[in-house]
């Protein structure tokens, strides 16, 4: 804070904000980006919304042209609020990527459900702009309105389609579990506040560095922080809000907060306890890792016996989440954090290719959204089947695709942490870790049987636009090679995972 | 002067009475009653905090949560609007559509 006192002239002033800012560009650049896109809404030129899609792409590229510039540059700006390092780096591609991917896949969607209009884009881009700042803050005041920025947005998207009753109860259900958790959360930051005396991470480390870890209050932070934290990333027990909230929501948006709001979550629980909670490492451990063990097997379990696409896959991604808090349990000793970034990567492509289909399911007057509606799609449009079989394979975890290889890093560094400290914790998350991937396979089976050995219920055929083809050839390329040429994405999680070690 | 540990218990018993709310009642606008006081409970944590640090960041951070519970009270109020004009309800266990 010591330098916003000590400014003598306005030369001064935009000195340090220039010097500052350059951190923050692509978030500055999305934001203008998004009251661009409200303007032009407005003004509307060109009288066909669907631009405004295109526009918003644009916003999105120019954002990842100025990251990937940033890349390698490393520092803290705006008095220790937000950092530039290769954790937010990684963490701001995926969510670039996410909010290009959503944005194509929305663009046919919105024209069929005759809600084109500029807000969804810019919501979608502030959201965007609120999952960065997740990635990039360093302190609690910066995480907590972050997290809310993206929060607001995608309670509004959630209820976007506000004439139907689902989409606005799905908004209901998710606006009012997400605050309640963000109350929780928020509650635990003031103890933390409280205890440490900072809000920033590097000083709740180090004033928390020499306290004993029995604390009560600092117990109770950590449970409150697990808590909040664990409603954000969908783990059981604080799922409830997700399957409801996947199912009303409309389809694009559901894959928006299929990914978006659950990497940034994780990205934050590892920033705040990787970073700055070490004194309670045993505790919030244990406490992780019996979330990781509730959210597999529940989320496994509930997801065979539902017959709703979009419910069954909230159910596949809670699981998903349960993998990834194996690798944030085994610590960054064990390669842990690289693991869950790592997962976190291959997960974004897989499932946002497994929702664009589930989009292009919606066709005239058919929902696409049971999965009866899939029966016999290999015999209308066997290219579609195909692509949907190689994402489902890599949900499942299936060689040669990218979730193979994800969840391969997570059990490698989950069967390490065992040996590294004997713990039988570990064991115990390893063996349901690969119990679970079996139950898996059976309800992800249950698409592919309805695909290919179903016949077809209707002969409405699915209509392919450029943008999806786009968003499809995209999530296919990278679900395939992240899966069989891991090599330069190791590389970039393990330099992402480095400033946690 | 009041010492800080009086406000930590009225934080703790509005937290409480909050956690209660949301799980206990079944109209929509009083679980989001509830979920502000569980806010404003974090803001005297905050601020009693900051007093007794003599550091001005808590007092900080208790402005943009109330900035933020604004915003979100504005988009929640907007929700229960276009909700109560689908169902002409405000009940809880009557928002019963999506269950599986």
């Amino acid at each position: 804070m010591e330098n916003l006192m000590g400014f003598t002239s306005t030369a001064e002033v935009l000195r340090y904000l220039r010097q500052n800012s350059a951190a923050i560009g692509p978030e500055i650049i999305l934001t203008i980006w998004a009251v661009g896109v409200l303007i032009v809404d407005l003004v509307n030129p060109l009288n066909k919304r669907f631009w405004l899609g295109l526009f918003s792409l644009l916003g999105i590229g120019f954002a990842g042209f100025n990251l990937y510039r940033l890349h390698g540059i490393e520092g803290t700006a705006f008095s220790q609020m937000v950092v530039l390092d290769p954790f937010a780096w990684f963490f701001k591609v995926i969510f670039l990527v996410a909010a290009a991917l959503v944005v194509l896949i929305s663009l046919k969607y919105l024209d069929i459900e005759e809600a084109q209009h500029g807000e969804y884009y810019a919501l979608i881009l502030f959201a965007t702009i609120g999952m960065m700042f997740l990635a990039s803050g360093i302190d609690l005041i910066m995480i907590f309105v972050g997290l809310e920025l993206m929060a607001i947005c995608e309670y509004v998207l959630t209820g976007y389609l506000k004439f139907r009753p689902r989409s606005a109860e799905a908004a209901m259900k998710f606006f009012l579990l997400g605050a309640f958790s963000t109350g929780i959360l928020l509650y635990g930051m003031s103890l933390l506040y409280g205890l440490s005396g900072t809000t920033s991470l590097q000083g709740i480390s180090d004033a928390l560095s020499g306290v004993s870890s029995n604390q009560p209050a600092l117990l109770l932070a950590t449970i409150l922080l697990v808590a909040g934290l664990g409603f954000k990333v969908a783990a059981v027990p604080f799922h409830m809000w997700a399957p409801d909230t996947f199912e009303g929501a409309p389809t694009t948006i559901t894959a928006f907060i299929s990914v978006g709001p659950k990497v940034a979550g994780i990205a934050v629980l590892l920033r705040i306890f990787v970073q700055s909670m070490e004194t309670v490492r045993s505790d919030y451990t244990v406490l992780v890792a019996l979330i990781a063990i509730l959210t597999m097997v529940w989320g496994n379990v509930a997801a065979v016996t539902q017959n709703n696409v979009k419910r069954l896959l909230a159910y596949s991604s809670i699981s998903h989440i349960g993998y990834v808090l194996v690798g944030v349990v085994a610590g960054p000793e064990s390669n842990g954090v690289f693991a869950a970034s790592y997962y976190l990567f291959a997960y974004a492509f897989m499932n946002l290719g497994t929702f664009a289909i589930v989009v292009l399911m919606r066709r005239q007057e058919i929902q696409g959204e049971e999965v009866n509606d899939f029966n016999g799609l290999f015999f209308k449009s066997p290219g579609v089947a195909l692509l949907m079989l190689i994402f489902l394979a890599a949900l499942a975890g299936i060689p040669p695709t990218a979730g193979f290889v994800a969840k391969f890093f997570i059990f490698s560094a989950v069967i390490d942490a065992y040996f590294r400290t004997t713990d039988s914790l570990m064991a115990v998350l390893a063996v349901i870790a690969g119990l679970t991937t079996i139950i898996a396979l059976f309800y992800y089976w249950r698409i592919v049987k309805a695909m290919f050995l179903t016949e077809a219920t209707d002969q409405v055929q699915t209509r392919l636009t450029p943008a999806m083809t786009a968003a499809l050839v995209v999530t296919l390329v990278f679900t395939i090679l992240v899966g069989i040429y891991p090599g330069p994405f190791v590389e970039l999680a393990r330099a992402a995972a480095a400033p946690l070690q | 002067m009041i010492p800080a540990s009086h406000y930590l218990i009225l934080s703790a018993l509005l937290v409480t009475i909050g956690v209660i709310g949301v799980l206990t009642r079944r109209n929509i606008l009083i679980i989001f009653m509830s979920i502000e006081l569980i806010l404003n409970a974090a803001n005297i944590n905050l601020i009693a905090f900051s007093r007794q640090l003599q550091d001005v960041i808590g007092q900080v951070f208790a402005v943009f949560v109330i900035t933020v519970a604004a915003a979100e009270a504005a988009i929640g109020l907007g929700i229960v609007i276009a909700l109560f004009r689908n169902r002409e309800t405000i009940n809880a266990d009557e928002i019963d559509l999506l269950k599986g």
